[in-house]
């Protein structure tokens, strides 16, 4: 009897072994699989469209590449584009900082109103963003007659490129550091005002290095979009070269005309920035993992 | 607006500057749109907001749009799946590459696919063989939303798995459940809500979705245009009503979706909870 039920034991936890590497066996299967569907498919739709843009506009040598990429249209377009990024990050970046600190440090009502504010662009296709700023500042547009008197151009101008940018990027840094603040809570500042400090000191001492790889972050995503925007900027830019046209826009004049080798080239200078933005996004994020 | 006495400074002055910058960038120009509508009379509205052809552009925009997102949704939660559970070569890589298409200009990325995806293209000429057509076709526009849509899904999943507890997972595999069971009883009820919302950016993104789309769409009218193109044209004929009637169906659909997806997730959650 006694020994029967040894027998019947060993018998089970046999099968159970069995089980367990028989599910091992399959996790390993399944685990490649999985691994070469992810890889295959990043190859397809993310590595072969950059290797394709470098090879295009490598097609016809390095010295026509170079001269495609320093035309006076191109440098001034790139000027452009650096410009609508600069005014963008910059007003946007003063905006989030003074938008986190009423909706986090603060209770009120409408809290939660004013943050889905904030985050509409998102939700909003860029071809409209650029509509809506025509229709504000354009012929028959609501602020037409004014900016007649004062003698001012807002769309198919730079203010209208610029508006429209930032229109676009408008939540990037907001939405990265609200959440963070918000964890964070208010203890620190509360005792730090308590005893007396001013509040743009409290921002800078406290604050401010709490937050500084969010913060980072949200920077850089947003020179990220407000460098690449088209959709947006096309409808409000009104295509002059040399004057209101930026990279992403220029990339599609010299593509219909024709001119593919200088597209690519073009853009390969885009490429480039994207690339170097992606790295510093991996740095920030790994040093704020690190930090916390 | 009211609020609890706080020591911290700057309340008034924070909220002024919030609501002011607010309203000058969004809120105003936002509701410009209503007005120019508000300004319509019903039939002229309904005329250039529910033409055949601008009806046939909404139909490509969410048909693409959606099956983008669904795609995305596959592909994006087995690359987070792999990216938090496996150790691979390259993996830090992957990891870095996955908010590309974010990073890159869309008529950069627009222009890349619809060279790649044409019929001389290094993978529409392979598709080409089995008889089907890449670029300017109802399939190019979906790979350029896919293409767009890859970072939306990832990293809204990838978190979430990363915070799952390890342990519950080991002990419905000790329980003896198979891995498609632990996946389906136990993974897949917490990655619900994470899915719902990167699958809703995907869709409304692509929904609005303009530059990547517009080089390799081919704008064929009652085929292959999408509803952002019929506003950029109507507005390059200075047709502002007919742009603006577009836009306002398309804002209400978006938003409309937005909710319905919030609602969804709310119904899971307390589901999940209870």
């Amino acid at each position: 009897m006694e020994y029967k039920k040894t027998d019947r034991s060993a018998l089970q936890t046999r099968k159970k072994k069995k089980a367990v590497k028989g599910n091992y066996q399959e996790a390993v299967t399944v685990k490649r699989i999985l691994i070469a569907v992810a890889i295959l498919f990043l190859f397809f739709m993310l590595v072969l469209p950059l290797i394709l843009i470098i090879t295009e506009a490598l097609k016809k040598g390095l010295s026509t590449y170079i001269s495609a990429v320093t035309e006076e249209y191109t440098v001034k377009a790139l000027k452009l584009t650096l410009m609508a990024t600069f005014t963008a990050v910059i007003s946007n970046t003063i905006f989030g900082l003074i938008a986190a600190w009423c909706i986090t440090k603060f209770k009120f009502k409408g809290r939660q109103l004013l943050t889905t504010f904030i985050d509409l662009p998102f939700s909003i296709s860029p071809v409209i963003a650029g509509l809506i700023f025509v229709l504000t500042y354009g012929r028959n547009g609501l602020f037409y007659g004014f900016l007649q008197r004062v003698d001012m151009k807002i769309v198919f101008a730079l203010p209208g490129i610029f508006l429209a940018t930032i229109f676009v990027t408008f939540p990037f840094v907001a939405r990265e550091i609200i959440p963070l603040m918000e964890a964070q809570g208010n203890d620190e500042e509360v005792a730090a005002a308590s005893m007396g400090a001013k509040g743009f000191t409290i921002f800078l001492r406290i604050t401010l290095p709490n937050i500084k790889w969010g913060l980072l972050y949200g920077i850089i995503l947003c020179t990220a979009r407000a460098m690449g925007e088209f959709g947006a900027v096309s409808v409000v830019s009104g295509h002059i070269r040399g004057k209101t046209n930026t990279l992403p826009l220029h990339i599609e004049i010299l593509y219909s005309e024709y001119q593919f080798m200088a597209a690519f080239a073009v853009s390969s200078v885009l490429v480039i920035l994207a690339v170097i933005l992606l790295i510093l996004r991996n740095l920030v994020e790994w040093r704020a993992k690190k930090n916390r | 607006m009211t609020r609890k006495t706080s020591v911290i400074p700057g309340f008034k002055i924070t909220l002024g500057i919030t609501i002011a910058y607010l309203s000058i960038i969004i809120l105003i120009p936002l509701s410009t749109i209503f007005f120019k509508t508000a300004g319509m009379g019903v039939k002229e509205f309904l005329a250039a907001a529910f033409d055949r052809r601008v009806l046939h552009a909404y139909g490509v925009s969410f048909f693409c749009a959606f099956t983008a997102a669904l795609i995305n949704v596959i592909f994006g939660v087995i690359i987070a799946w792999v990216i938090v559970r496996y150790e691979f070569p390259f993996k830090r890589l992957i990891d870095g590459m996955i908010d590309l298409p974010f990073a890159l200009p869309t008529s950069v990325a627009g222009i890349a696919l619809t060279t790649l995806f044409s019929e001389n293209g290094w993978l529409g000429s392979i598709l080409l063989k089995v008889g089907i057509k890449g670029s300017y076709t109802l399939l190019g526009i979906t790979i350029a939303l896919v293409f767009i849509g890859i970072p939306f899904v990832t990293r809204s999943v990838q978190p979430v798995l990363e915070e799952l507890d390890k342990g519950v997972e080991e002990a419905s595999l000790m329980l003896g459940a198979s891995g498609f069971q632990k996946f389906r009883k136990v993974i897949l009820p917490e990655l619900l809500s994470p899915v719902l919302t990167g699958f809703s950016l995907a869709f409304a993104r692509g929904i609005g979705e303009y530059g990547s789309v517009v080089f390799i769409s081919g704008n064929k009218p009652m085929k292959t245009e999408i509803a952002p193109l019929l506003i950029m044209s109507k507005l390059e004929q200075f047709d502002y009503e007919g742009a603006t009637a577009i836009a306002i169906v398309m804002l209400l659909v978006s938003f409309l979706m937005l909710l319905f997806m919030n609602l969804i997730r709310i119904k899971t959650n307390r589901f999940l909870k209870a």
